[in-house]
């Protein structure tokens, strides 16, 4: 089922939590609200599932208005960051639960009902839990049984907030596999908030960017990381050296490397990813000159810090291979030389 | 199991033993100086007297009006937590400090105020005599007494565990579909019934010892308004130390055997949840 979101204006006193925001997820798709905490990813989510009632605007889903229609009625599955599992049911009866509180006439039969949770807990692959008390699982296990339990009801719509923010690296990176494995199997439209740049990239069909209580940019996630539309979409998605320079005849200088501004403004700032820059001994035009004061081990790849005059610190990251190869030390004077470069216009 | 486990806690020997030195001091001594009193008397004379018809009445009253007063304050003080906890208004603080007084206050004056309040002349009791309901000086004003006495008990149980509650729990049930009563009676209820259960007990128990409240509004009229422990007292006031002692073991025994009855549903329940081994 399709979701649209028109022109929600959401304030909690004077903090304006969404600005006029509209998007449209499509049937079936897995769709990542991206942003640092305070941007109303959240609270959009909130808004999507009628946890939160938005000041102006209106939701739609499958082309029907929704904005006033309790959560209860929404038919949507919510995935808490913290599970919100109840404690004092068993894993079965948590999973049970959105099946139990039907009424009468549309519930089904207990054995109905230990079918369909037994296949919910076999999908999620926690079927020899079900007798135990949530007090009683890891952190992973109690948020895979949070999902079943929203997909008991057969939700039109899947809403995850920070489903993984609470877990640990590993499990949390096991987790968003299976969410993606999860997700083309069943289809379900799914919305999921995070702040993890990296998850939102590797789950998610497409990423929508926010900022402040507006969309800075929604893209697949090649083209929010490869074409970023905004210095703030550049500089959230991966780390980012920035050098600060004067625009000269249509071109932005750092040092003797010249990139093309396009914009016309007097300053402007030269976006470059670590891991987008050459080293070099010999100085060739276009290269910035600058000495290593740090190398740092990485596990797969090497960080060196190389300090540029008149500029800040800048990171460059290699693969192992190609630190040997170029057997760099500290204290070497070295030329940096940008493959990629992204120029804005300074205001 | 071992006795001791190993801990990062320090001083485990120590202040088991200060715990047990302090318990036995202040409970266990005294209560067991009761039982060595009663052991004077011969188990006959002893049967005599806590079966004497005016006795056994006593025992109904005090037992029955604690119960009574208990379930009323478990009903209306989870009321009033909810309230306290949910809904912001003004002057909220204020009432929160009120549930306290009758803690505070000396329990004779609140048995004073009450019997004028309640007297057939007096405030409350002059409309409601009109009405045929009498309060003061029948077990009814007892109830009356000992529900004021006992209200802060469930209030400050609850209060903090629906504080702590997450509301993330009732948006849960919610978004599976269940209505506001089923949101209370499937996840809110079964949250705060072991706190619920702790202030019954506490309530309980508190009515059944409590005296100075009581004796004013009762009217201690044998067979009909006279509590244990005034039954106590009268005896003590007749320098019949064997008939009270006798009177109090009975009681504390009731007692004791209600609180372990209540804690084992607490343990049960608390096991059940998978929150102890």
């Amino acid at each position: 089922m399709s979701i649209e979101i028109r022109n929600i204006v959401k304030t909690f006193g004077e903090f304006k939590a969404l600005n006029d925001l509209s998007l449209n997820v499509e049937s079936g798709e897995l769709v990542a609200l991206l942003g640092p905490s305070g941007c109303g990813k959240t609270s959009l989510l909130r808004v999507i599932a009628g946890l939160e009632t938005p000041d102006s605007g209106q939701i739609l889903f499958h082309g029907e208005d929704t904005t006033d229609r309790h959560v209860r009625e929404r038919q949507v599955g919510f995935v808490f960051q913290h599970y919100a599992l109840f404690r004092h049911m068993t894993v079965f009866e948590n999973v049970a639960f959105g099946l139990r509180v039907r009424p009468k006439s549309t519930r089904p039969s207990d054995a109905e009902i230990k079918r369909k949770v037994h296949d919910l807990l076999q999908l999620v692959q926690l079927d020899w839990l079900a007798d135990r008390y949530p007090a009683q699982l890891s952190g992973g296990q109690r948020q895979r049984i949070a999902l079943a339990r929203a997909l008991a009801v057969e939700p039109k719509v899947l809403l995850l907030d920070e489903p993984f923010g609470a877990l640990d690296t590993k499990v949390r990176k096991e987790l968003r596999r299976w969410l993606r494995r999860l997700h083309d199997e069943i289809h379900v439209t799914s919305v999921f908030v995070t702040h993890d740049q990296e998850e939102a990239l590797e789950v998610a069909d497409r990423v929508v960017v926010m900022n402040k209580g507006q969309i800075e940019q929604i893209g697949s996630p090649s083209e929010v990381y490869d074409t970023p539309a905004s210095p703030f979409v550049y500089q959230f998605l991966g780390d980012v050296n920035l050098f600060q320079s004067r625009v000269h005849e249509g071109w932005a200088q750092v040092g003797s490397a010249k990139f093309a501004a396009t914009e016309t403004s007097e300053h402007a700032t030269v976006y470059v990813r670590p891991h987008e820059i050459d080293l070099s001994r010999i100085a060739t035009p276009g290269a910035i000159s600058g000495t290593i004061t740090h190398i740092r081990l990485l596990g797969a790849t090497v960080r060196l810090e190389v300090e540029v005059p008149d500029h800040d610190v800048v990171e460059v990251e290699l693969t192992r291979e190609r630190q040997q190869e170029g057997a760099w030390q500290v204290a070497e004077t070295v030329y940096l030389i940008p493959r990629e470069a992204k120029v804005y216009a300074t205001v | 199991m071992k006795f001791k486990q190993s801990s990062v806690l320090p001083g485990f020997n120590l202040a088991l033993g200060y715990s047990l030195l302090y318990l036995s001091l202040i409970v266990l001594l005294p209560l067991t100086a009761l039982f060595a009193k009663t052991m004077g008397l011969d188990w006959a004379t002893f049967w005599a007297i806590v079966t004497e018809p005016r006795v056994v009445a006593t025992y109904k009253v005090t037992f029955g009006a604690s119960l009574i007063a208990a379930l009323i304050n478990l009903f209306v003080g989870m009321l009033i937590a909810w309230v306290l906890v949910r809904y912001p208004f003004p002057g909220k603080r204020f009432i929160d400090a009120l549930v306290d007084l009758p803690f505070a206050l000396p329990t004779a004056v609140a048995g004073i105020a009450l019997a004028t309040l309640y007297a057939p002349n007096g405030l409350m009791g002059e409309p409601l005599d009109k009405l045929g309901i009498k309060v003061a000086f029948t077990p009814l004003g007892i109830v009356l007494a000992l529900t004021f006495i006992t209200l802060p008990f469930v209030v400050r149980t609850v209060q903090p565990v629906l504080e702590d509650m997450e509301r993330e729990l009732e948006e849960a049930a919610s978004s599976l579909g269940a209505t506001r009563w089923q949101i209370f009676s499937k996840v809110i209820l079964p949250t705060i019934f072991p706190a619920l259960l702790t202030g019954f007990t506490l309530a309980f128990a508190r009515a059944i010892g409590e005296f100075g409240s009581v004796i004013f509004i009762a009217g201690n009229m044998p067979f009909k308004s006279e509590i244990t422990p005034l039954m106590i007292i009268s005896k003590l006031e007749q320098y019949d130390y064997m008939g009270a002692t006798a009177i109090a073991v009975v009681m504390l025994l009731v007692s004791f055997g209600l609180l372990l009855l209540i804690n084992g549903l607490q343990w049960w329940m608390a096991k059940r949840l998978g929150r102890r081994k």
